[in-house]
């Protein structure tokens, strides 16, 4: 069972609908113990870096998402899910994230239109199972802020707009992703389907 | 590098496709969720729903329609056509459409597009405009391309995007159902003039058309109807005419 943690503003719909299309089992849920009670957790994110805080604060499920990461359960953070994993972004400058990772989030510069809004390729910077073979393919963003950890380590995939930004990252079981998988088409429903196998 | 996308639009009345097509590996051509499913297939990058239901007691069929579509397309889809009100926006995000399209209703109440911008995010509001040239300038028109405003379409585009629309989808009256190309001169002129995305829309009629929306229409995305639906080219024969013509698309 998949815990998709609702936080009141993501788009847990879609990633819902692109997992009962897949057969996996999954509940949507603001409760912090049906959240450590479930195999994996699954995060997605819309809105601002800030408002997603407030909201995990209010809704007390940073404990619970810290746990998840610190036990090494199966975890996926998508757009803002991803984010938030970071110390702090230029979004909401003041608000602290979850700092799981050392890092921040910044803006794109306005050389490009912003948001970016549409699909992008990705590159694939280690090996792993959740993206292998998907090098090139594309996949759906619509984003302001990308993030720049400091760990290299942990960067998964990176794509090109105006400049090379990280796009995907993962350290053992957890994985975060710029791009919105459940709306990517066969590539991004692969995805999905590996880390629910994984 | 940015795709530039291809987008197939539905116009949908009273919860079914109409403008018939002619699929035919399609058993109900007038089955929305089929037919959206068919251009999945083919490689569409987004959907658009228009809905053209004139009668309101049956505007929640289109709600189900959403709902039914969400559930089996796993690629970005817009809905638009009749949209007033924030709450009519938040009934079609919620029922799992990814963007709402506004046209009348913005150019009557221009601060919906902030509104809805501040409650569902710009990325959700795409502003649809009806541009007909006037000499030099493009009029904007609403009510389906039936009433004259006395608003200028560049101009509204930029006000748009001020008050926070997340895309602009422009369609020109004058090229729209000819099949003669898109207009180019108006979708470069707006392109150059904002920062969001522009969708391209009207007069589609061959492949070389999709090339010069993006190449010379600066244009971020294409959007069409009838090469689509009576099936002249799919998706996939598009795209595989603008890569080997050096345009970068998700094949």
């Amino acid at each position: 069972m998949i815990a998709i943690i609702d936080y009141g503003a993501g788009n847990v719909a879609s990633v819902k609908n692109a997992l009962d299309f897949l057969k996996v089992k999954s509940i949507i849920t603001d409760d912090p113990k049906k959240i450590l009670l479930a195999d994996k957790v699954l995060f997605p994110g819309v809105g601002s870096f800030g408002d997603t805080m407030k909201s995990l604060r209010e809704k007390r499920l940073i404990p619970a998402i810290k746990k998840t990461i610190e036990t090494n359960k199966p975890f996926l953070g998508i757009c803002l899910g991803l984010q938030v994993l970071f110390e702090e972004s230029e979004e909401s400058p003041g608000i602290e994230g979850l700092g799981i990772f050392k890092g921040k989030v910044k803006r794109f510069k306005k050389k490009l239109k912003v948001p970016q809004i549409g699909w992008n390729s990705i590159v694939l910077e280690k090996q792993d199972g959740t993206v292998q073979g998907l090098n090139n393919k594309f996949f759906y963003f619509v984003h302001s802020y990308y993030v720049v950890p400091q760990d290299k380590s942990i960067i998964l995939t990176t794509t090109d707009y105006g400049g090379i930004f990280v796009s995907g990252i993962s350290k053992e079981n957890i994985y975060a992703f710029q791009f919105h998988p459940e709306k990517s088409g066969d590539d991004g429903l692969e995805i999905l389907k590996r880390f629910a196998r994984c | 590098m940015l795709a530039f996308r291809i987008i197939p639009c539905m116009d949908v009345d009273a919860g079914r496709v109409v403008k018939g097509t002619r699929f035919v590996n399609i058993k109900d051509a007038g089955d929305p969720v089929e037919l959206a499913r068919e251009y999945y297939v083919q490689g569409a990058d987004e959907l658009v729903f228009l809905d053209i239901t004139a009668s309101h007691e049956k505007r929640n069929i289109l709600i189900e329609v959403v709902r039914k579509v969400a559930k089996q397309i796993f690629i970005p889809f817009t809905v638009g056509g009749g949209i007033r009100a924030t709450e009519d926006m938040r009934a079609i995000l919620k029922a799992g459409a990814d963007k709402v399209s506004i046209n009348t209703a913005a150019v009557k109440k221009p601060e919906l597009i902030t509104e809805g911008a501040m409650k569902f995010g710009s990325q959700c509001i795409v502003i649809a405009i009806d541009a007909k040239r006037n000499k030099n300038s493009w009029d904007v028109y609403i009510n389906g391309g039936r009433t004259k405003t006395e608003k200028d379409a560049v101009e509204w585009a930029i006000e748009a995007e001020r008050l926070g629309a997340g895309e602009i989808l422009l369609t020109s009256m004058d090229t729209d159902g000819t099949k003669d190309g898109f207009d180019i001169e108006l979708t470069k002129t707006i392109s150059e003039k904002i920062g969001i995305p522009v969708i391209a829309s009207g007069g589609a009629g061959t492949l070389e058309h999709f090339l010069d929306a993006g190449k010379k229409g600066k244009a971020d995305a294409a959007l069409a109807a009838g090469i689509f639906h009576y099936q002249k080219y799919a998706v996939r024969d598009i795209k595989k005419y603008l890569a080997e013509r050096g345009v970068c698309v998700r094949e």
